[in-house]
């Protein structure tokens, strides 16, 4: 059997681990994360919410998730 | 007579706009909010807390279909920060109506007006209706008039120092320059500075520290709304002259 490649992602600012060419799609889902609420951005690039499933995950790469909180 | 705040061709009831920040948690924010009688709210734009899923969201419980959220820029010094922040705020939901706010000092927390004026003027061309937070500068307000902003939000004071108006002559000068809504921004301590605000002819006023951080926040949101009726009332009234003599308010005729 073909072992699974593991990458290196940053994500909001900390360093994970992940299968190699995960989806967004599938990481947003994993992590539980409201989609409608959040903005995401893919190594500063705002992604298309609907198409988050084309998008493969690569060694590297820096994923904001980001959502309103209370500010003045 | 109808007194209609409009922002953007937006209609708005009350001439108050609330911050929703430096609340002790969510449900005081969301109470005071409601007491203010607000229809607009600002917003930060943060990251997602990945680990603690349970932390409670704001959305949870100020609801943006009833209430318009204004997405700021709060803690961006400069141009490209603050376009990607508006940028990603208009993509969690559309959000076109924002606070552009760039600062150029951690410690005044004043704005950085090259930048601001930058970005107004980019965000604008992006179709972003640009409510911009300035100084008190008549010269620059007019400069982001020009740039596409669709309101304009003078400081009274800097950020959170509840110092109230400082410059009321600047403000003055701004109202007769300006038919774009006129909307102090900042500095404010307490509710009579609002009714300021308003006698000087603003549009409205945007509240944040005054309400949070006042020893009984409900009741100072109530009194920032009455105070905000007030000084519109006052305005659309007319004045009296101000006079250095006295003037009896009884009749000198028939006195015993």
């Amino acid at each position: 059997m073909k072992k699974i490649k593991k990458i290196k992602i940053n994500l909001n600012g900390k360093t994970k681990s992940i299968n190699e060419n995960l989806r967004i799609q599938t990481l947003i889902t994993d992590l539980k994360i409201p989609l409608k609420k959040v903005a995401i951005e893919l190594n500063q690039e705002i992604l298309d919410k609907k198409k988050l499933n084309k998008v493969k995950l690569k060694n590297n790469d820096k994923i904001e998730i980001v959502h309103f909180i209370g500010g003045g | 007579m109808s007194d209609t705040f409009v922002v953007a061709n937006k209609k708005f009831k009350s001439r108050l706009i609330v911050g929703t920040g430096k609340y002790k948690n969510m449900k005081e924010c969301a109470k005071s909010v409601k007491l203010s009688g607000a229809d607009i709210v600002t917003v930060a734009v943060r990251r997602v807390n990945i680990v603690d899923k349970k932390k409670p969201l704001l959305m949870d419980y100020i609801d943006p279909k009833k209430i318009t959220y204004l997405p700021n820029t709060a803690g961006c010094f400069n141009s490209k920060e603050a376009l990607r922040t508006l940028r990603l705020a208009r993509e969690i939901g559309g959000w076109k109506l924002v606070k552009l706010e760039v600062l150029g000092d951690k410690q005044n927390l004043f704005p950085e007006m090259i930048e601001t004026l930058d970005s107004t003027e980019i965000l604008a061309k992006e179709g972003f209706k640009v409510m911009v937070y300035c100084n008190d500068d008549p010269l620059m307000a007019k400069r982001l008039e020009n740039s596409g902003a669709s309101a304009i939000m003078p400081l009274a004071a800097p950020i959170g120092s509840g110092l109230g108006i400082l410059n009321t002559i600047n403000i003055k000068i701004i109202r007769a320059q300006t038919k774009l809504p006129l909307i102090i921004d900042a500095g404010l301590g307490q509710a009579s500075d609002a009714t300021i605000a308003m006698e000087l002819g603003c549009d409205g006023v945007l509240v944040n520290t005054a309400i949070a951080r006042a020893k009984k926040p409900f009741d100072m949101a109530l009194a920032f709304k009455n105070a905000v009726v007030a000084g519109r009332q006052s305005y659309l009234s007319g004045r009296i002259k101000k006079n250095f003599l006295g003037d009896p308010s009884s009749p000198t005729k028939g006195i015993i």
